[in-house]
């Protein structure tokens, strides 16, 4: 959660206590809060945070984290080590079998072959693309549900929003094969206006990202507005602003780090994705495929290449970080 | 902020344009799945139920379905115990690399998949085959846990913040030991966010395809790549639109018991 839409909250918590109307009342039941000092309770608590560790605490904790941390850092960061290590080796050029010799050619080819450097551009284009579009898609539907949509209703549009999401990845790529093919439904529905629909390839490949991932941007998008306290906005209209005024002035702020949470699912998703692409995407090259027709082929190079999306992620991390982003995932 | 009515049409407008372009594809597959003919050309020329039939008789996606179940149970097992078993040690303890532990267990699902399946592919090809274990069953469960940690974890994590201390208090008061706290309170009030991690994560494992692809052998196929692998081949495009058609049918299920599960706006899959 948001740090600052907490403080927020906490001050509409105390707003009606200070507020002259209920003051009096409020005022009248203080006296019992300070009659408890230092409540009990606080001394019972079994190992909580910051307390001196006692050595069966230790023991408790050493049993809790081993496992976990035995498989993550074997199978995980294992592999992980595995393939960076492996993208400083080569591949025999006429056995595809890996020659385990140290260098620094893979990485040199990723950086400077322009094939590369365009199929880079390309998949960061296409990541940015549907970002923008998914921003601009969920901040309206979102606002109808947190805002305008009331009780009964907004819970129902939240799981007709939601239900996609499960309907599975495969699923829904494939809907929109069958959707873009050549007498598809959008060519049958575009064909009277005498237009025709992006067929397979880039375009197709950015409208179908931007529809799988909608829901993760919605998702943060809604929590946010509805965690919005509605008397910033009266407060708003008070002070003369207009609908257009208190959207840029205070509901887009609030809802800044949600759009950034959300964000980093639609741009790193979309920068690791070759499935899609093989799907929809006909001739289109992005990273993810380059990556996946390579392993088989040539395993250090697909290494060397899988940093590329990897470097661009933690740089976006590290960017929206300072938004406040990673606190509303 | 006062809406005017224009606003609030053109908001209602743009909710029921973007809910009908997130479901009509789900609906047509549904559809074409009912489609006589085998090219799904809109409009359709006529409807069978002769593909469900087909699709029932077919091994080839009795035995992915049959695959798909065991790798998604054994994942959820083993991530369930590992998440939460981590969810524990982060919030009940502070200690050194406490916000590496978090971050350890995120990082899966935050690299991308071709990443992690690429990564997993490499080890178990320079690790476990030179031991004799081959890609199979056995890897895909492997793969598919490392990513289900963290939706246990997340889901365990978070109940633990919520439950109050004052809980745990009161019946160490009462004189329970800590055992009993936690079988009599700690348990009961976990249950649903188990049961919701649980259920999340056999979802994510039955939906995944690219980390089963890097870690699935030659033999070990399942529904994901059943479709993926059978969608080059036209004579099976019927087939496929029954199992995508079924699959839409049964995602309800999950929204629906996380929605009865919890009251805030869940069903959210991180």
């Amino acid at each position: 959660m948001d740090p600052s839409l907490d403080g927020d909250q906490g001050l509409t918590g105390r707003q009606p206590v200070t507020s002259p109307k209920e003051s009096t009342p409020k005022a009248a039941s203080r006296p019992a809060r300070p009659a408890r000092p230092g409540r009990p309770g606080r001394f019972g608590r079994p190992g909580r945070p910051g307390r001196p560790a006692r050595a069966g605490a230790r023991l408790r904790l050493a049993a809790l984290l081993t496992p976990p941390l035995l498989w993550l850092g074997l199978a995980y960061l294992g592999s992980l080590a595995v393939l960076l290590l492996s993208a400083f080796w080569t591949t025999d050029s006429f056995t595809s079998d890996v020659v385990h010799l140290w260098n620094t050619d893979n990485f040199r080819t990723v950086l400077t072959d322009p094939v590369y450097r365009t199929i880079t551009l390309r998949t960061l284009g296409v990541a940015v693309a549907v970002t923008l579009i998914d921003a601009l898609l969920a901040f309206p539907m979102a606002f109808f549900m947190a805002r305008v949509a009331s009780g009964r209703w907004r819970r129902a549009l939240l799981v007709a929003v939601l239900t996609p999401l499960w309907a599975g990845y495969l699923v829904k790529a494939y809907a929109w094969r069958v959707m873009l093919g050549e007498h598809g439904l959008v060519n049958a529905v575009l064909a009277p206006l005498g237009l025709s629909g992006p067929g397979y390839g880039l375009p197709a490949v950015v409208l179908v990202l931007a529809y799988l991932w909608l829901p993760y941007m919605i998702l943060p998008v809604f929590a946010a507005l509805e965690r919005l306290p509605t008397h910033h906005l009266e407060a708003s209209a008070d002070l003369g602003a207009g609908a257009w005024r208190t959207l840029r002035l205070v509901v887009l702020p609030a809802v800044r780090p949600a759009l950034f949470a959300g964000s980093v699912f639609t741009f790193s998703l979309s920068l690791g994705d070759y499935l899609t692409v093989q799907i929809v995407g006909g001739r289109t090259q992005l990273l993810g495929n380059v990556i996946a027709s390579q392993v088989t082929l040539d395993l250090p190079l697909a290494a060397a290449l899988s940093a590329v999306p990897v470097v661009l992620i933690v740089c976006y991390l590290a960017a929206v970080r300072r938004a406040g982003a990673l606190d509303s995932l | 902020m006062h809406l005017t009515r224009t606003a609030r049409t053109v908001l209602g407008v743009l909710m029921a344009a973007g809910l009908a372009v997130v479901h009509v594809p789900l609906l047509l597959v549904v559809l074409n799945s009912f489609n006589a003919d085998r090219s799904f050309a809109w409009p359709p020329s006529g409807l069978t139920g002769e593909w469900w039939v087909r699709a029932v008789h077919s091994q080839g996606v009795r035995d992915a379905l049959w695959t798909s179940l065991k790798a998604g149970l054994a994942a959820t097992a083993i991530a369930l115990v590992l998440g939460v078993l981590a969810a524990f040690a982060v919030h009940r303890h502070r200690f050194f690399g406490r916000q590496t532990v978090s971050f350890l267990v995120v990082l899966p699902i935050a690299l991308p998949g071709i990443v992690t399946g690429i990564a997993l592919n490499a080890a178990f090809r320079t690790v476990l085959d030179p031991l004799g274990i081959g890609f199979g069953l056995f890897t895909v469960i492997v793969g598919h846990t490392t990513f289900c940690v963290v939706i246990v974890f997340n889901n365990v994590a978070a109940r633990l913040r919520r439950i109050a201390p004052s809980l745990a208090e009161a019946s160490a008061d009462l004189g329970a030991r800590p055992a009993q706290t936690f079988r009599h309170v700690t348990l009961p009030a976990l249950r649903s966010a188990l049961f919701a991690g649980a259920l999340l994560a056999f979802a994510l494992s039955f939906d995944e395809i690219v980390v089963t692809t890097f870690t699935a052998g030659p033999g070990t196929e399942t529904l994901p790549i059943w479709i993926y692998e059978n969608l080059a081949r036209p004579n099976q495009a019927p087939v496929i639109n029954v199992v995508a058609a079924l699959l839409i049918a049964l995602s309800v299920i999950p929204v629906y018991v996380a929605q009865r599960l919890s009251s805030d706006s869940a069903g959210g899959r991180l």
